[in-house]
């Protein structure tokens, strides 16, 4: 077993050098560069000797492999460079929007699994009666209908019905708890209950699969109370593929969710991203996108960690 | 035989009564409170000599203070007054300029301003240090040179006269800054915030919110009125409708949709005042001059004759930030075509049935026939861009023109227009003062915004004649032949409506007057809150 | 990320099916199923008025008429006008083509191509397996919206790039699950004495590996499904999505339907009932297929 996390652990570098490697061509392929767009502005014209300067300041003038090379060397060293929008150190530009991405990745995790477990529990017992599919249809619906509408109508009912609008700026959890709070719990729930769905719906296949086992027959026919079993023996089998779905939803989480925080004004990753691409400021984007991939990477790593010792009877190549 | 002196009588005495009357809504500003607003997008340096975004002159505009800036009780946004400058005077030839500066001024550290500081901006706007750039400095090629002969006294020598000099020195973006400080560092300015503003800086938290407070020793006393301010970034305009509905933010400086205003008006009622101008910015077509069929200009004249303008103004008002018919110059401004005049250039006329016959008669003679299909590439914004775009793929349709729109992302919508890479595209002109001088030059045929590519040397030398002409009555005619050879004659471009500017706000913000220019009038000095 | 039973239990059930037949097995599905009947009929529903577009729509979708712009549904226009005068109900009978368009092509391509490289990635093994499987993790763990972004902006808002853009995100993910599937066959006994016996590759792939990675792939296309048509909205919502003047449902929701959300509800609430309604019938739909082809198999 230790030579296979081993084998897994190095194998995520040459993932994390694809992810640099594609990126960084990905996005020097889309037309308009950074300079020309910050200087352009609205007239949409500037003095050809004010770009060239200006490229020459940033390194856009160097040629391609010259300009990876030089980031690449400074990533191992974890130094990602500064923004070509605004000269500032990347750390600088992500660090805020990090935090309120994470934590608003991690209430939403939260959510989901607080509404997947007792739901698909529930549906699985109760399977193929009006309670399983009240369950799948709600559970479902929820995967169904565009964020960004579910958030719009959020708001609406807010302001239209409650005359209340959640906190514009993010403070920090440790600074004050409860505005953070007031601000969160919204997008919270919206992209909580997405996100429940696909748990959900693991949840009841994954107990499902399990009450059908031998071993669990056998317990019934003993007579133990049904809560018992439940909580020993099903449940914990139960577990694995619950627990990847919700890592790896929450690995995608981390990479920002990029309409609902338009929607919700939340000065998060997603709009970074979003703000990233429009500037072609390739620095910050690769930063941005290494984090994120690096985010999956970590996390699918430490899920096979995770199987592996949890489950001896599962064989890998 | 009395009613003759009766009459003037009866004048003088309405006249005398109607003076006597207090004038409406001058109410005595009141001191206090922090104004909050929302600004739709974030400086990604500190320096304006080197920026061309607004989102750099909404939060920061009030820590610093020019030489002369735009009055801000003045609608258009178009009258000069002294800012730094106390008073100027002119010599006879019109080549030399000087400005009194006011005493009494102080930087934010405490250190004195005096003419010194702004010869060494001006220097830096003019001919800037190596490694640093100045964006305006092809605006003031007339310059000759710029001196601070004491502390007091400012000179500025032109190379020629130029009529609109008074009002390119109010440039929003000609900060002034410290010369002990420039002189050290030029780049000090790029990532530090230190002016003789009404507002001193206090922080900028990126991606959230910029806050500046008041300067007890700003020159001007008894300003600024507020006690401070807070600036909010969100990109988002559902948000920000929110944020002043939900009166978390008291005002947006850009400008709001028609339909945005009117869901505020009717949730708000009274709370809310409505401020609305004509925007110093337009969406023109550009059509490629070397690609056929747009070589021939009885194609761009079919083109300009099938849009109805007025019929568009009208329902486009209701959806997006359009509103005015207009030509070369913002309607309302003092060079701008009065409407009859306007009329008489192709595709202002009001029978637009005759119009739309004499485009297809045009189209036919140049040979396109009836069908013809072309690519219209449009840009990425959603006001007003996309819905003009659909507009005018439906007037185009109506001379039976095949018209498909490709909208092209905003970041990759100027290196598309600078390669040529279109043959009929939406352009657009912004301006922060409203000036033929400063609006007029992408026209000239060699200018870099000259995206059609059209050689005309009646108009470079309408335009470098109507810069020189200091009678104002010989520029507007000179103006309007410009006009006219430029959208009639060979229909180099079309205008399609002039943008309109929307500020709904907080009824409680007072002071500050809308102009055609989201650049001016953000020094927040004469703002205050009614409660 | 994948846990599989045993391929047998699968292989049984295959067996079973096709000794049933599928006449049998749909009336079967529908009856012990009717979530996923009711989803399969919305989809049908879809189809259908997708087809007949022309006939059914009163107006054209794409014309303006300010002289209607903004008015409530009425006798005239049943589901009301846009902010261009263009009704409502049309352009959602439309936009169902384009839904349509870009669900089916963007998940089909996206699931098929990803199911050739998951069966080749198993089958080969190896070098093949290694360098694909990489190849793969880059393309996953790659922020979807980023590469949508990315692809959109360098090759343009037509409705092929916009099939491309979504399609592939949705490779990596369905080449990673029927290979699992496929990586149980490869060990099965028979493939190798297939092998000896002298068959070619391709006709152990196509007649051994194949048919039983049906099951996987065709829940992955159902799942995608749904999803292309979210991704779509989202695009489109974004900017970076179809253009106007096509009519898209994730298009009509953005710009003059947000700001008119009260003043004219109409032009919002129905293209996202539309979305939710049909994302949310080729997802009950998908539920039940996985139910069907095999409760206890558990695919990602």
């Amino acid at each position: 077993m230790h030579k296979y996390l081993v084998k897994r652990f190095l194998l995520m570098l040459p993932t994390l050098f694809g992810v640099a490697l594609v990126t960084f061509l990905l996005i020097r392929v889309i037309p308009g560069d950074v300079v020309e767009l910050r200087y352009a502005g609205d007239r949409g014209a500037v003095a050809q000797e004010i770009l060239d300067q200006e490229r020459a300041r940033i390194g856009l003038d160097k040629p391609v492999w010259h300009q990876f090379l030089a980031w690449i060397t400074g990533v191992a060293r974890l130094d990602f460079g500064t923004s070509m929008w605004t000269g500032a150190p990347i750390w600088d530009e992500i660090k805020l929007r990090f935090t309120l991405s994470l934590q608003l990745a991690v209430m939403a995790t939260l959510v989901a699994v607080a509404l997947a477990i007792p739901l698909g529990v529930l549906a699985a017992l109760k399977q193929d009666t009006w309670i399983d599919y009240a369950v799948r249809i709600f559970s479902i619906a929820g995967l169904s209908m565009p964020s960004f509408w579910l958030g719009i109508v959020m708001i609406l009912v807010m302001l239209v019905a409650f005359k209340w609008l959640p906190p514009m700026v993010y403070t920090p959890f440790w600074v004050n708890p409860v505005q953070n709070l007031a601000q969160l719990i919204w997008p919270a729930l919206a992209v909580g209950y997405r996100y429940s769905a696909v748990a959900t719906r693991m949840t009841r296949s994954a107990m499902l699969e399990v009450l059908r086992e031998d071993y669990i027959r056998t317990a019934r026919a003993k007579g133990l109370m049904q809560k018992l079993i439940l909580s020993r023996h099903a449940l914990k089998n139960a577990m694995l593929p619950v627990l990847t779905v919700v890592a790896l939803e929450f690995a995608f989480l981390i990479g920002g969710l990029v309409v609902t925080e338009q929607v919700f004004n939340l000065n998060g990753i997603g709009l970074l991203f979003v703000q990233a691409v429009a500037h072609r400021d390739y620095t910050l984007l690769q930063a941005l996108v290494m984090l994120v991939a690096g985010a999956f990477i970590i996390v699918n790593f430490l899920m096979d960690i995770a199987y592996a010792w949890l489950d001896p009877r599962i064989k890998y190549r | 035989m009395r009613r003759p002196i009766l009459v003037p009588i009866v004048l003088v005495v309405a006249l005398l009564l109607a003076s006597a009357l207090p004038a409406p809504a001058q109410d005595k500003p009141r001191s206090g409170g922090e104004l909050v607003f929302v600004v739709p997008s974030e400086p990604p340096g500190y320096d304006a000599h080197q920026e061309e975004t607004f989102g750099l002159i909404h939060p920061m505009a009030p820590h610093y203070s020019t030489l002369l800036r735009v009055d801000p009780f003045d609608k258009t946004g178009t009258k000069p007054v002294g800012d730094l400058a106390e008073s100027w005077t002119i010599s006879k030839d019109q080549l030399t300029y000087t400005f009194k500066i006011r005493k009494g001024v102080k930087f934010h550290d405490g250190s004195e301003l005096t003419a010194k500081d702004v010869k060494a901006s001006y220097d830096k706007i003019l001919n800037p240090p190596a490694g640093v750039k100045s964006l305006r400095k092809v605006a003031y090629t007339a310059i000759a040179s710029v001196d601070a002969p004491d502390a007091g006294a400012f000179v500025i020598k032109l190379k020629y006269p130029e009529a609109s000099m008074l009002l390119n020195l109010a440039s929003p973006w000609n900060w002034i800054y410290k010369a002990d400080i420039l002189a050290k560092d030029p780049h000090w300015y790029e990532k530090n915030v230190m002016g003789t503003g009404a507002f001193k800086f206090v922080e900028h938290v990126k991606g959230s919110h910029w806050v500046g407070k008041k300067n007890p020793d700003y020159w001007d006393k008894g300003k600024p009125y507020l006690d401070g301010y807070r600036a909010i970034f969100i990109s988002n305009s559902a948000a920000q409708v929110a944020a002043v509905r939900g009166e978390r933010a008291m005002i947006q400086f850009r400008s709001f949709s028609p339909p945005e205003r009117d869901s505020l008006v009717q949730a708000l009622g009274p709370k809310i005042a409505v401020q609305e101008s004509a925007w110093d910015c337009a969406n023109l077509v550009a059509m490629h001059h070397e690609k056929k069929p747009f070589d021939d200009k009885r194609v761009r004249r079919a083109l300009t004759l099938a849009l109805d303008r007025y019929a568009g103004s009208q329902a486009l008002s209701k959806i997006t930030l359009v509103k005015d018919v207009a030509g070369i110059q913002v309607p309302g401004t003092p060079y701008a075509t009065p409407p009859a005049e306007l009329e008489k250039l192709a595709g202002y006329g009001h029978d637009i049935a005759k119009n739309r016959a004499e485009a297809k008669r045009l189209l036919k003679e140049a040979g396109v026939p009836d069908g013809f299909a072309f690519t219209f590439k449009n840009r990425g914004i959603p006001h007003p861009y996309e819905p003009l775009g659909i507009w005018l793929i439906d007037q185009w349709r109506q001379i039976g023109l095949n018209v498909k729109m490709e909208v092209i992302e905003a970041s990759a919508y100027h290196p598309m227009l600078k390669r040529g890479d279109f043959e009929v595209a939406m352009d657009f002109q912004c301006g922060f003062i409203v000036e033929p001088d400063l609006d007029l030059p992408r026209f000239v045929s060699n200018s870099d915004a000259n995206f059609g590519r059209h050689k005309d040397t009646v108009i470079d030398d309408l335009f470098s004649r109507q810069g020189r002409a200091t009678d104002p009555d010989e520029r507007k005619k000179i103006l309007r032949q410009f006009e006219k050879r430029l959208l009639d004659e060979e229909v180099h471009v079309m205008y399609t409506l002039q943008w309109h500017r929307v500020v709904p706000h907080l009824a409680k913000v007072k002071g500050w007057t809308i102009t055609p220019s989201h650049y001016l009038n953000n020094q927040l000095d004469t703002v205050w809150l009614s409660e | 990320m994948a846990l599989n039973p045993p391929l047998d239990r699968a292989l049984d059930l295959e067996v079973a099916r096709a000794a049933g037949g599928w006449g049998e097995a749909m009336r079967d599905f529908c009856l012990r199923r009717p979530l996923g009947a009711a989803g399969a009929a919305i989809i049908a529903l879809m189809l259908v008025v997708a087809v007949l577009a022309p006939l059914i729509s009163r107006y054209d979708p794409v014309i303006n008429d300010f002289g209607a712009m903004l008015a409530a549904p009425s006798r005239a226009h049943w589901l009301g006008t846009d902010a261009f005068g263009r009704d409502v109900l049309s352009r959602l009978i439309y936009g169902s083509r384009t839904a349509l368009l870009v669900g089916f092509g963007a998940s089909v391509l996206g699931a098929t191509l990803g199911a050739v490289l998951g069966v080749a990635s198993a089958y080969f093994g190896g070098r093949v397996d290694l360098y694909l499987q990489r190849v793969m993790d880059i393309f996953l763990s790659f922020p979807l919206i980023i590469l949508a972004l990315a692809l959109v902006a360098i090759l343009g808002n037509s409705i092929p790039n916009l099939i491309m853009a979504i399609m592939i995100p949705m490779i990596p993910r369905s080449a990673l699950v029927i290979r699992s599937s496929a990586l149980a066959i490869r060990e099965m006994p028979y493939v190798d004495a297939a092998r000896a016996a002298g068959f070619g590759h391709g006709r152990i792939i196509l007649r051994h590996m194949l048919p039983n990675v049906m099951a996987p792939y065709l829940i992955m296309l159902t799942a995608f499904l749904g999803q292309a048509i979210l991704l779509e909205s989202s695009l489109s919502f974004l900017g970076l999505g179809v253009q106007e003047p096509i009519a898209a449902w994730g298009l009509m929701l953005r710009g003059a339907a947000v700001e008119f959300a009260e003043a004219a509800p109409w032009m919002a609430v129905f293209p996202g009932l539309a979305i939710s309604l049909s994302v949310f019938a080729f997802n009950l739909f998908g539920d039940s297929l996985r139910d069907a082809l095999d409760p206890r198999l558990r695919t990602q």
